[in-house]
């Protein structure tokens, strides 16, 4: 049956709890799926950024898992792993991996030399270089990929409801089975709306952590 | 003689090579809807990447569809592109695909088409006009060759991303490979969902390959080392435009 009130208001109503409980479940795994990918980044990056040699290969494998179409990789996983949580997670993280990856590097690229030479003369650790200079004037690019990773991972989670999760993902899949759009419509406006409020944290929380950089333009994204 | 249900077994069986479900079909299915969406995306994108580069006019506009097109997830633009094809008459499958895949393929090549041309030096342009240059000859003869990579760039992230998502076709009652994913999710086959998986992997991988070496053969080679310094070589796949945004 194919409804037709584009939108109906009362059935959104009558269900806002199973809403709610979705709208968790998709932060949820997007917050875990990023928070992740960039305890993975954040050394890898380092390591390859201070290790020339080591960025292809790393690059190359992160570019590969990021090739593999989302519902084929669910699909790979889904024998091993099952209809998990553990599924979706492996699958989300590594579509996160090359974005922060290559940030993490870029953003450690575009610190000026300047800045690490008078670091190295007041007698900086490399350790005390990399946390007090390098990685906070990395911060604007890094949050550039920070921000694409989980815009891209809030659109990815919707994909997971093919693998009984999915947040808000599920809204959508129920409503195409029925062909009804109030479903469908919920589940795409809110996970979009989701994507652009989270996109929008993320930047107001960077230009509240490095007001320096408020002036100058962004390097690289 | 129990039934072989290995991914290596489905693969060999010749059922699965002809007919209507078979793989070239499924294949050709998949590459075909590729193809045209994207062909119809790169139509209406890279014209006004063009503009909006070369006047640098309606640069929010470019940058706000890029953001957009990425916040909204391609599964709910196919799923929002069905009740309206079924409206208008279209139905089930084809339709819905091609747009929710041409939208997902816009962002893309627009806002690297927009920053490959808008990122070209100020002096070059400066010089070229001296030499008396028309703005159309800039356009043609030093911003577009310029912007290339980026643009090369822009298609391939978007090839890439329309080859993935197509799969996702299956489930608006269309063929291709995400046939055999979806059909044998719910048949519980996990040959078939491997099968389909890997081929599906494959045709990305490729896509991926294929763009990135029309995209080095595009590099204008005077590319010098300060325009690396500055970040204007062509990102690769997920990077669509640089600068934050």
């Amino acid at each position: 049956m194919i409804a037709d009130q584009l939108f109906d208001w009362g059935w959104a109503i009558d269900h806002l709890d199973e809403v709610w409980s979705a709208v968790v479940e998709h932060v949820a795994l997007t917050a875990l799926a990023v928070g992740i990918g960039m305890a993975i980044s954040l050394p890898v990056g380092v390591y390859a950024y201070r290790h020339r040699r080591a960025y292809a290969p790393v690059t190359w494998v992160a570019g590969i898992l990021y090739t593999i179409p989302s519902l084929a990789l669910f699909a790979f996983l889904v024998p091993l792993t099952g209809l998990s949580y553990l599924t979706a997670e492996i699958g989300l993280v590594s579509y996160t991996l090359l974005i922060l990856i290559r940030n993490v590097v870029a953003g450690l690229d575009g610190v000026p030399q300047d800045a690490r030479e008078a670091a190295t003369g007041m007698g900086y650790t490399d350790r005390q270089l990399l946390w007090r200079v390098e990685l906070p004037l990395a911060a604007p690019v890094i949050v550039a990929g920070l921000r694409i990773a989980t815009v891209t991972t809030i659109g990815l989670v919707t994909v997971t409801a093919l693998i009984g999760l999915g947040g808000l993902g599920i809204f959508i899949l129920r409503g195409l089975g029925r062909f009804f759009n109030t479903m469908i419509l919920l589940g795409a406006v809110l996970s979009a709306a989701l994507a652009l409020v989270a996109d929008w944290a993320l930047t107001a929380a960077q230009r509240q952590l490095t007001p320096w950089a408020r002036r100058q333009r962004t390097v690289v994204g | 003689m129990e039934e072989c249900r290995t991914v290596l077994c489905w693969f060999a069986d010749p059922a699965n090579w002809s007919g209507a479900n078979g793989i070239p079909t499924r294949f050709l299915e998949h590459v075909w809807m590729s193809g045209l969406s994207v062909g119809i995306a790169a139509a209406l994108a890279l014209p006004v990447g063009l503009f909006i580069g070369h006047t640098r006019r309606g640069a929010f506009l470019a940058i706000s569809i890029g953001n957009l097109g990425r916040a909204i997830p391609s599964f709910a633009i196919l799923a929002l592109a069905l009740p309206v094809t079924i409206r208008l008459g279209l139905g089930l499958g084809f339709w819905p695909t091609v747009i929710a895949l041409v939208a997902l393929a816009i962002p893309p090549i627009l806002t690297n088409t927009y920053a490959g041309v808008a990122g070209v030096d100020d002096d070059t342009l400066e010089a070229a006009r001296g030499m008396g240059m028309r703005e159309g000859q800039l356009l043609r003869r030093i911003e577009l060759p310029l912007a290339a990579p980026l643009v090369v760039a822009g298609l391939r992230t978007a090839a890439v991303q329309v080859v993935a998502t197509a799969t996702l076709a299956a489930l608006v009652a269309w063929g291709g490979l995400g046939r055999y994913i979806v059909d044998g999710f719910a048949q519980r086959r996990n040959d078939r969902v491997l099968g389909g998986a890997i081929l599906v992997a494959v045709l990305a991988i490729v896509t991926e390959l294929v763009f990135g070496l029309v995209e080095r053969a595009v590099r204008p080679r005077t590319e010098s080392r300060e325009r690396r310094r500055l970040g204007l070589r062509a990102p690769a796949a997920g990077a669509e435009a640089p600068g934050g945004a």
